[in-house]
């Protein structure tokens, strides 16, 4: 429950950052809410050999709107998402998800860039990313969200690129997301997501893979006409859960199902 | 001045603001000049013969002091770990242990190498560093697999893996099944628990070499005990090492027994001549600390059609883990309570032990007792089930009635009132409006249960003859000491050790009341073997009021009757015509001629006492009960289980308890809430899982070992009705394991009350929502 010893520096700006990354070299990390870091370097299962702070680094921490998108800094901390009304009007279900995220404690520390840049299949932002299509946007590119979340824990970030903003289409219509767990501030076991957008239903799942998935099946259901009990039994096609100590690749397909079909019959 | 009764108020716990505002003083807050730090190389393998270990790398880091092996440790602690009696005399199997692994490695996470450092990350660090080869030998991880002849074994030099084979036999259980009209059988499991006190476990060792003299400063619940064992393996006369405890941030029976840490750390502070403190990770803690429970029980019962139990036979076979814990075989008391609170014609009961290559088992809250009450409050339901009866009309049918009641292995309940406290609790709960919803429920296809738990618990060890015996010697009764200063106030020391539990408080009321000083004059002091009567037999069991409350009332009885000599000479009238009233003396018909108990404590160190009475005003008592004390009550549960998910949803939780005399409400309904909510976390929530085919430990995080908050757990309405005990002054019995003692069967009763519409008889714990629902779908087959 130690870390090992590391190098810190802290940048200000995203320049000065991603400055200090390519100076550390491979061995460096990014520090944000440390909300997942810090555990995995106390149990030692990371040993990054310097931690860049960009705790510091305000220009990413942000929302607006603009042209029918929610922009989102990085370094926007889930308590800030919680709160924002900006947020609450025009992507209510981001809200939403981020007033669940752990406990006070993580929702005070843990931001929005850090979940993505962590790529946790367990991480509630991705499947809202993935069902609605957003934009990661970095220091020097743009990737959709269906091809940033690689495998598990893998993106196709550099070891010195720096996640700074995520842009979400606005949506406000009918929604819901279920997350299955033990206690209140677990991740969830697996999560369903729905929000109906001026193209119909979006459907998203968390923690049945090792990335977040848009249950197309489900929605192209929806669009058909079929009824919430119809189309949630297409929540597990194709899915191909692991089994862990938390739940077994059956009982997370058969929670797959029933919790898309109760977040269908919930939405408002 | 004193109120003039304090026993029976709901004073707020003393210790809390010093404790809650961060004022305590644990393991880790205690430092020494020139301290070192120790980290243990620990192995990865449940079961491995170490081929070679290279401390060069380890040893080549600037600041590490010493990198320490068995080798090293061999010179300075001779003789293996304690093993107790406890409820199995007669052992099979003992494997000897030495605080360090020497050739083979028996258990995930055995210390094979220490690392001494200038500071707690270094020593890390370097313990990263120390090279060990092991060849991987095959793990024993299933405790049944492992009792048959010829399965792998947890040690390679062992005959086999029995620790102790034995059955409690108490009346002629063959006639009582001969009657039988109806039989049922069940397996039931009670998981592996990790104690997970907030505060891990922590040593801090100094060494004096000039004096020979040793201080260990230890997160314990039994520092006087912990003094005997350590002093005999380094070959230190007792009186030469003081063990502290200070504040202890919960045990839970996790730290009664002695741990290879408490050996290792003064062995290296003696090695190193400087001061050495170890501080457990929460990762070593639930990887090394004792589990508790570990049991596999199968059982049978027989009874008359009418609802009359008749027979009990029952088979625990309990998991070890690698070695015996030195309580380890205080678990087997599970079988002489399995027969609860009910009357049996004849009960046998199998006690197994067997090793398994995990840590080993020891006391956890409750230890045994919450095992035999979950067995037959389970197998009392199925009886009811198969029968169609109420569960409370068959409790009530079968409920001893006469006190004191000698139960089937010859134990004495001292007092009870077993039907008092199941009537309460039903009409507490509401019990026929529940019944008429959970029918109605039924037709709505919803799945909502009742759960009965009617219990009776053994607790407030002594008495010395029996406790002697388990212990190997040491009879557990309880000595305290009350010494008025000549200003006026008390110290008062006990052998128990307060760690969660309010001591302070309730022993207080205790002296204010038998002394008429008020609160805030009486200091209590414990967790310090320098102070004090010379043994104290630490706090586990319920025993504290019990046993120590007794002592120190014992003691402060004999003050008083002192101060009661000298008023009167003072007064110069005689002691039996004084009254004692809110700390005063007084003549009686002369109510002016009075002296209060500071003046009298101030004669005590004075110039003008009778003759022949001696200075001072103090005492030391000694409590040796006649008997366990033996609380009871009735619980009840109620649930709704989520059809689709599996999830278990607490709607209502109610308990009535008697604990006989009540000193302070408001703590006893505090241990409840919390005992309760182990008894929860164990029907719903917590499980060590070991992986059954490599041994390795599954959940060693606290993502995965699940510990419910505030937030999943109910808020148990609260009664009691109160039958005194009579063996003791006060009244009282204990409190401290009771909630955790009732309430798992209680929880579970109420889930399979709930699925019993599908054909599900039994569900084990914890019953996660996959459970149930795997439960669900194979009943819909
Ligand atoms: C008990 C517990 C429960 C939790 N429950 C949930 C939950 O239910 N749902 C959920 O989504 N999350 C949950 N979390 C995780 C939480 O949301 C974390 O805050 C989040 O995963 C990581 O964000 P962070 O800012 O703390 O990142 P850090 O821990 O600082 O970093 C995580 C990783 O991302 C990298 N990184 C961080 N920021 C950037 C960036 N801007 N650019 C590039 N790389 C970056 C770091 O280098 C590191 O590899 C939980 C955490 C805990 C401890």
């Amino acid at each position: 429950m130690i870390p090992a010893a590391f190098e810190y520096s802290r940048a200000h700006s995203v320049t000065e950052a991603v400055a200090q990354l390519r100076e550390a070299g491979p061995e460096a990390k990014v520090i944000a809410g440390g909300q997942s870091l810090l555990p995995m370097m106390r149990m030692r299962l990371a040993r990054p050999a310097h931690l860049v702070d960009v705790n510091a680094v305000r220009e990413l921490d942000y929302v607006r709107v603009e042209d029918g998108h929610l922009r989102v800094g990085a370094m926007t901390r889930h308590v800030t998402l919680a709160r924002s009304e900006v947020v609450q009007r025009h992507l209510p279900l981001l809200a939403e998800m981020a007033s669940e995220v752990g406990d006070a404690q993580i929702r005070s520390r843990g931001t929005l860039g850090g979940v993505m840049a962590h790529a946790d299949a367990a991480g509630d932002y991705p499947t809202l990313a993935t069902m609605l299509d957003a934009m990661i946007v970095t220091d020097r590119r743009r990737i959709a969200a269906g091809d940033f979340f690689q495998h598990l824990f893998t993106t196709p970030l550099d070891l010195d690129e720096l996640v700074c903003e995520v842009v979400f289409p606005v949506a406000a219509g009918p929604r819901r997301y279920l997350k299955f767990r033990r206690r209140l501030f677990d991740w969830a076991i697996v999560g369903a997501g729905v929000q109906r957008t001026e193209a119909g239903w979006r459907v998203g799942l968390t923690h049945v893979g090792p990335t977040p998935v848009r249950a197309r099946g489900v929605e192209a259901a929806l669009a058909s006409g079929a009824t919430p009990v119809e189309a949630a039994a297409h929540a597990s096609d194709g899915l191909e859960p692991t089994s862990d100590v938390r739940a077994t690749a059956d009982f997370r397909l058969h929670l797959a199902r029933v919790l898309t079909r109760r977040a269908l019959e919930q939405a408002a | 001045m004193a109120v003039s009764q304090l026993i029976g108020a709901r004073v707020q716990r003393r210790e809390d603001p010093r404790l809650i505002t961060g004022r305590g003083h644990f393991i880790e807050d205690h430092v020494l000049p020139g301290l070192a730090h120790m980290a243990v190389v620990r192995s990865p393998h449940p079961h491995a013969r170490i081929v070679g270990i290279d401390k060069a790398a380890a040893q080549s880091l600037p600041g590490v002091l010493a990198v320490l092996t068995a080798q090293d440790f061999k010179a300075q602690i001779s003789g293996g770990m304690p093993v107790t009696p406890a409820f199995a005399p007669e052992k099979k199997y003992v494997p000897e242990r030495f605080p360090i692994a020497e050739s083979e490695v028996c258990f995930q996470g055995e210390p094979v190498a220490v690392v001494v450092a200038t500071s707690r990350a270094l020593a890390a660090d370097a313990a990263d560093l120390v090279q060990v080869e092991y060849e991987p030998l095959p793990a024993v991880v299933d405790p049944e697999a492992a009792m048959v002849a010829g399965s792998f074994k947890a040690h390679s030099d062992g005959p086999d893996n029995i620790g102790w084979d034995m059955t409690f036999a108490g009346g002629d259980i063959d006639a009582a099944f001969a009657k039988a009209e109806i039989r049922v059988s069940e397996r039931i499991l009670q998981q592996r628990l990790a104690p997970t006190a907030i505060e891990p476990r922590g040593v801090m060792a100094d060494y004096s070499p000039y004096d020979e003299r040793l201080t260990l400063w230890l997160s314990s619940q039994n520092p006087h005990f912990i003094r005997l064992f350590v002093s005999g393996a380094m070959g230190l006369p007792e009186s030469h090492v003081r063990v502290v405890s200070p504040d202890v941030g919960g045990g839970f029976g996790s730290k009664i027994s002695p741990y290879p840490e408490d050996y290792l750390v003064p062995a290296a502070s003696r090695i190193l001549s400087r001061p050495v403190r170890w501080i457990e990770t929460r990762t070593e803690s639930v990887m090394t600390t004792i589990h508790g429970r570990g049991q596999v029980f199968t059982a049978e019962a027989a009874a008359l059609r009418d609802g009359t139990l008749l027979g009990l036979r029952l088979t625990q076979v309990l998991d070890l883990g690698a070695y015996h814990g030195t309580f380890g075989a205080f678990q087997a008391c599970a079988c002489l309570m399995s027969g609860g609170v009910y009357r049996w014609e004849a009960i046998s009961a199998r006690t197994v032990g067997v090793l398994t290559n995990k840590v080993p088992t020891d006391p956890y809250r409750g230890a045994g007792r919450p095992e035999g009450t979950h067995l037959c409050e389970r197998m009392v339901d199925r009886v009811a089930q198969e029968l169609g009866m109420d569960p409370a009309d068959l409790r009530r049918k079968n409920f001893a009635q006469e006190f004191p009641y000698v139960n089937n292995f010859g134990l004495t309940y001292d007092s009870g009132n077993y039907d008092g406290t199941l009537d309460r609790a039903l009409e507490l709960v509401d019990y026929p409006g529940w019944r008429q919803r959970q029918a109605k429920a039924r037709e709505e296809g919803r799945l909502i249960g009742v759960g009965l738990s009617t219990w009776v618990e053994i607790c407030g060890f002594g008495p010395s003859q029996p406790t002697a015996a388990a212990t190997g010697g040491i009879g557990l009764v309880e000595a305290a000491e009350i010494r008025f200063l000549p200003s006026g106030s008390v110290a008062a020391y006990v052998g128990t050790h307060a760690h969660g539990q309010g001591h302070d408080t309730t022993f207080s009321q205790i002296v204010a009341d038998t002394l008429g000083v008020p609160l805030a004059a009486i200091e209590v002091h414990h967790g310090d073997t320098a102070e004090g009567p010379a043994f104290g037999y630490g706090t586990y069991g319920s025993r504290s009021l019990a046993v120590g409350g007794m002592a120190l009332h014992q003691a402060a009885t004999v003050v008083r009757e002192k101060a009661r000599q000298l008023a009167a000479h003072l007064l110069e009238a005689s002691p039996d015509d004084l009254d004692f009233a809110q700390g005063t003396f007084s003549v009686r018909g002369n109510p002016a001629a009075h002296k209060t108990v500071q003046e009298v404590a101030l004669a005590a160190y004075g110039g003008s006492l009778p003759e022949g009475m001696e200075h001072g005003l103090e005492a030391v008592s000694y409590f040796d009960p006649p008997n366990f004390v033996w609380p009871f009550g009735a619980h009840i549960c109620v649930v709704e289980v989520d059809r689709d998910t599996g999830a278990v949803a607490i709607q209502k939780y109610v308990a009535v308890d008697d604990c006989g005399n009540v000193i302070n409400p408001m703590i006893v309904e505090g241990q409840l809430h919390g005992g309760i909510a182990q008894g929860i976390s164990q029907a719903l929530y917590e499980e060590v899982v070991y992986d059954q085919e490599s041994g390795q430990l599954v959940t060693g995080t606290m993502v995965d070992y699940l510990i419910p908050t505030m937030n999943e757990l109910p808020v148990p309405t609260l009664d009691r009705t109160v039958t005194p005990s009579p063996t003791n002054a006060l009244g009282v019995k204990g409190i401290g394991e009771a909630g955790t003692i009732a309430s798992s069967a209680a929880v579970i009763n109420a889930i399979c009350d709930a699925l019993s519409p599908l054909g599900i008889h039994h569900v084990d714990m914890p019953a996660t929502p996959e459970r149930i629902w795997r439960m669900i779908q194979e009943a819909a087959r």
